[in-house]
């Protein structure tokens, strides 16, 4: 179960939404879907979820084409999007209930319970939704995204509205998903990509600009490698210079750089540095690229 | 499309608004039909219970809109048309299920007033001296008079996210059916040639032709066509997005 994306495109008017992209989310993947607001991230999904018709380009899901009239394809696809709308009449377990309904499943009871367990919403699940707080609201749409069990689930700003307790229980929940479904996943929080995707594709008016592993960006963007290292002594900055590969550096106090080099061998240029100094290395790491600031690079305006 | 047919019910009967739409139902024309002498049964010398059949018109081209406008208003204001739409329904069958719960409440409207009838039978002299068969006729013309609103209730509801732009439009629209076509018909200038034609286009002339007794086709045919009419295009209006 796989989702492809070919060329596809979607023009508002006078505005080109979504222009001309193309990617792939394999089964067992979750993709983060990243751009800043009106990047064409919510178009993009709503059009993988048949809800828009595409101007151009095609969606196979599971191989098969998405178009507005199949209905069929649909009952494969979880999908919350963005502002989590629910009927805010209803029961918890009623709306399940009904939605069980809709795609006709078989003893739905049981499934149920257990998708309210998952999402932690049993001690919520007698109450009115509208008497929900946002957090518990998101996991009633949540709820609704997987009771059938779908084998693709598109997470429109998934853990929008959730403090930090909630989030690590529902990235948890998201992560264990991931391992059997293909997620696709959109946010512009930019700790989640880095917590739960295995891969990026981050999206700027309309187009993409960046897809990949985040290892994969950071080094797409600068071929540096940066390492924070902590001496046993203060040293003259300037002598810095003297390390192999050395590219440039940022001194944090007198003990502690920042030492950005070409490749990964500079980690062993700082250590023959310090045995040459007669220094001692309390410590060293390897610094990552945040997606924060990968994400600023492509998307800011030139 | 059952799903969608049950939430809607149980959405009217868990909310205030079943409720109040046949408590005022009821309440206005328990109190005109029996109570104000205007339209009184009472004050006519005849059993019969024709002020309910001229009555109820004029009570659902206001009751039936405030019905229906949120059917799908309030679900695309709310969004929850996207989710919708993205379920493995189709639009036809959201529509038709939307559409049986409102036709359910209609039904269920029109249950009490039946009370009416049964009165009027037991005040007859002698007991039961009443056209039992054409009141029949008459509860279906109203039916369908009703179906016709509800039809255009949706239409409208299924236009515009803003419940109250979709209930004037309601009432404008059964208004001009019900009754529009009529005071057409009247101008000078169709006088002799038109004014037939434009009379027949309106609900009052079917629904006062059914109201006689006698069912006749052509009537059947004018009230199902209008109907398919307002939900094709209700289901039109619900796949083409953007």
């Amino acid at each position: 179960m796989s989702i492809h994306v070919s060329h596809l495109s979607k023009v508002f008017g006078q505005q080109r939404a979504v222009d001309d992209i193309s990617f792939e989310v394999a089964k067992g993947e979750i993709l983060g879907f990243l751009g800043p607001n009106g990047a064409g991230k919510t178009t993009t999904m709503r059009m993988i979820t048949g809800y828009l018709a595409p101007d151009d380009g095609e969606i196979l899901v599971d191989n098969e084409a998405v178009r507005e009239e199949t209905t069929s394809i649909r009952a494969k696809i979880g999908y919350l999007p963005e502002n989590n709308p629910l009927y805010l009449d209803m029961y918890v377990r009623e709306y399940l209930r009904y939605v069980a309904r809709i795609y006709k499943m078989q003893n739905p009871a049981d499934r149920i319970e257990e998708v309210l367990a998952l999402t932690g919403l049993l001690s919520e699940s007698h109450k009115l939704i509208s008497s929900l707080s946002k957090g518990y609201r998101q996991r009633v749409g949540l709820a609704q995204a997987i009771l059938h069990d779908p084998e693709v689930l598109i997470l429109d700003e998934a853990t929008s509205g959730l403090d930090p307790n909630q989030l690590i229980e529902i990235r948890a929940l998201i992560r264990e998903l991931g391992k059997e479904k293909t997620i696709l996943l959109s946010t512009h929080i930019m700790q989640e990509v880095q917590a739960l995707c295995d891969r990026v594709v981050i999206i700027n008016k309309g187009k993409i600009v960046a897809d990949g592993n985040i290892p994969m960006l950071s080094q797409m963007l600068n071929k540096q490698h940066r390492v924070k290292v902590k001496f046993s002594e203060a040293i003259n900055s300037n002598t810095l210079q003297e390390i192999k590969g050395y590219a440039s550096h940022d001194q944090k106090d007198a003990h502690t750089f920042i030492i950005a080099g070409q490749e990964t061998a500079i980690n062993e240029a700082i250590f023959d540095f310090a045995v040459n100094k007669n220094l001692k290395i309390l410590e060293m790491s390897s610094m990552e690229e945040s997606v924060e600031h990968i994400f600023q690079q492509l998307t800011q305006p030139a | 499309m059952r799903a969608i047919y049950l939430r809607e019910l149980g959405s009217y009967f868990s909310s205030m608004i079943a409720y109040i739409t046949l408590g005022l139902l009821l309440a206005v024309l328990g109190l005109m039909m029996w109570v104000f002498p205007d339209f009184s049964v009472l004050s006519t010398p005849f059993a019969s219970i024709d002020s309910l059949f001229a009555l109820a018109p004029m009570i659902f081209i206001f009751l039936i809109p405030a019905f229906t406008m949120r059917s799908f208003a309030e679900e695309r204001q709310a969004a929850t048309l996207e989710i919708l739409l993205t379920r493995p329904v189709s639009a036809w069958k959201i529509v038709l299920g939307k559409y049986f719960a409102t036709l359910t409440w209609l039904l269920i409207a029109l249950v009490p007033t039946i009370l009416y009838v049964f009165s009027v039978y037991r005040l007859g002299s002698p007991v039961g001296n009443i056209d039992l068969g054409q009141i029949a006729a008459s509860y279906f013309g109203l039916f369908m008079l009703g179906a016709v609103f509800c039809a255009i209730g949706l239409l409208t509801s299924a236009q515009t996210s803003n419940q109250i732009v979709a209930f004037v439009l309601a009432v404008f629209f059964c208004f001009i059916f019900f009754y529009g076509f009529y005071l057409i018909s009247r101008l000078a200038s169709f006088a002799g040639n038109l004014d037939s034609l434009i009379e027949s286009l309106g609900i009052d002339f079917h629904y006062y032709s059914i109201s006689r007794g006698v069912i006749d086709t052509r009537d059947l045919a004018y009230f199902i066509c209008l109907i398919g009419l307002c939900i094709t295009w209700t289901w039109a209006s619900l796949s083409k997005r953007n």
